[in-house]
């Protein structure tokens, strides 16, 4: 039912963890669903230099989370809130149709953590 | 990396057919292919055999005599003309109906489909192990109630009802039981006789069978409409020319499973036994769904906290275990599973549940294999969760 990518990064998923000192923390989903995460980066001149990820939910969740991580990773933030939901599947070789509203959401948790990050550095409005 | 082993631990999704059953109704495709609606030598001799198999289910089961056994094409058409043939027949007398909440789901929608044509249908309660509540019953229970549909044993979690005093209960006033046997006829010893049950569905895959046959038993005098009109065959109950290779092959595997089930019920125990035991032990925040000991032999559904059960699926599946997942996520509805809701679980609790399904080939290194996995998938899942609390994090 997934693509060997999608395998391959449920397998061995890159970036996974928690940054106790993270610059921006972002948390999306709802247990009650199924999928819940929490992405934490690391910012220096406006760059993405450290990522990482929690994940509760199913196979494409932590896939989705994964390849997030590896997408965001060293990209400007102004880079980084460009990264769609639809970007994650397509790297991903796609997801099944069910999967694309429901464990699709690493790119919204990617976004609350860059908002998190500008409002905690006293940014008013995400510049998209 | 290639897998090695491959351990199926989802038999409750479907079962080989028992070779003694394959070779039963082989002769029927090939020279034996009369329609026993014949007169002529062929039909007679599907005739036959078409008795013969009635006989062997309905001896598998106790009825009283051969004729109650109307054969189906599986336990989702026998429980619909349960349903809908009594509710149907009877709605002169009344129009409630009661179900309970932990149904499959061809029980569950033919009990919706029928309150939209004015009949009333009440979903009862389960305990926390998934087991009726008899005082919701003998309240809901009333002069116009015509049928109460129970499960016999729950395919997903694997709790055997009281049927027994169920049967007592609906039996005080003028309605009649049926029982949803699907999972439970050819495993466990069922005397619809002795439980006092009206009408029970069997299916031939789950005890060994081909797919696309059932049965529905119909204890004798009582009368129901049918869901298909035509030749009136099976008594009128059920036209259109009889699966002889089919229901022959389910006549088999039904005299197998009467004759072999006091062995398998003591191996499956053993292995069921052993493999909650190997699961819940090491683990904590790890429980087992449905009852501890009034439970299918060949049913282990096991939840873990903060993890989700289709990523233990696919863990499992990566080293060749099969096993199926009570969680949204592996579904087609996106909703967990209404048995586990049912039971009193969070919907984040249901989420991280997974069923193992024993069958007659699995050996006890097959579990001790699972039980050897189980760790390592579940603490890589649970490191990965932002719900998993911090001591349990090493």
């Amino acid at each position: 039912m997934y693509s060997d990518k999608v395998m391959e990064h449920f397998k061995n998923p890159k970036n996974t963890g928690e940054i106790s000192d993270a610059d921006g923390v972002g948390t999306v989903g709802n247990p009650v669903c199924g999928d819940l995460m929490t992405m934490y980066i690391k910012v220096k001149d406006e760059r993405i230099t450290d990522i990482k990820f929690k994940t509760f939910g199913c196979g494409a969740a932590i896939a989705t989370s994964s390849m997030t991580t590896d997408m965001a990773k060293g990209k400007t933030l102004e880079e980084a809130m460009k990264i769609t939901r639809a970007d994650v599947a397509t790297s991903l070789g796609g997801l099944p149709p069910v999967k694309m509203h429901c464990s699709n959401l690493a790119a919204d948790a990617l976004h609350a953590a860059i908002k998190d990050y500008y409002k905690k550095q006293g940014v008013p409005e995400v510049k998209k | 990396m290639a897998i090695t082993k491959r351990v199926n631990m989802d038999y409750a999704a479907g079962k080989p057919v028992d070779p003694r059953a394959i070779e039963a109704m082989l002769p029927f495709m090939k020279t034996s292919y009369g329609n026993p609606s014949s007169l002529h030598i062929a039909g007679q001799e599907a005739k036959l055999a078409l008795d013969e198999a009635r006989s062997k289910v309905a001896e598998l089961i106790n009825a009283e005599k051969a004729e109650s056994i109307i054969f189906t094409s599986g336990a989702t058409e026998s429980n619909n003309l349960a349903i809908k043939g009594v509710a149907n027949r009877y709605k002169d007398r009344g129009t409630k109906i009661i179900t309970s909440s932990v149904e499959h789901m061809s029980v569950v929608n033919p009990a919706k489909y029928l309150t939209t044509k004015g009949f009333e249908a009440v979903f009862l309660p389960v305990d926390k192990f998934g087991s009726l509540d008899l005082g919701s019953l003998e309240k809901e229970l009333n002069d116009k109630t015509t049928l109460v549909s129970i499960v016999y044993a729950n395919g997903e979690i694997g709790t055997i009802e009281p049927i027994e005093e169920i049967s007592k209960i609906v039996h005080t006033k003028n309605a009649f039981l049926h029982v949803d046997a699907t999972v439970a006829a050819g495993q466990v010893p069922i005397d619809v006789q002795a439980l006092g049950v009206d009408l029970l569905t069997v299916s031939s895959n789950d005890m060994y069978g081909p797919k696309g046959v059932g049965a529905l038993y119909v204890k004798d005098g009582i009368r129901i409409e049918p869901l298909f009109h035509g030749g009136g065959q099976e008594k009128g109950l059920r036209s259109g020319t009889e699966n002889i290779p089919g229901v022959v092959a389910f006549g088999k595997a039904a005299e197998i499973a009467k004759q072999e089930m006091q062995t398998n019920l003591e191996k499956l125990t053993k292995l069921r036994d052993r493999l909650i035991e190997g699961l819940l032990d090491p683990l904590p925040y790890t429980f087992l769904n449905g009852h501890p000991t009034i439970r299918l032999p060949d049913n282990i559904s096991v939840r873990y906290s903060f993890i989700e059960g289709e990523s233990m699926l696919l863990s499992l599946e990566m080293e060749g275990v099969s096993v199926s997942s009570g969680s949204a996520c592996a579904s087609k509805t996106l909703e967990p599973s209404h048995v586990l809701l049912a039971t009193g679980l969070k919907h984040e609790e249901a989420h991280g549940s997974i069923m193992f399904s024993l069958g007659r080939e699995n050996s006890l290194e097959d579990v001790e294999y699972v039980i050897g996995l189980m760790p390592s998938i579940i603490n890589r899942l649970r490191k990965m969760s932002p719900l998993t609390p911090k001591e349990l994090e090493g």
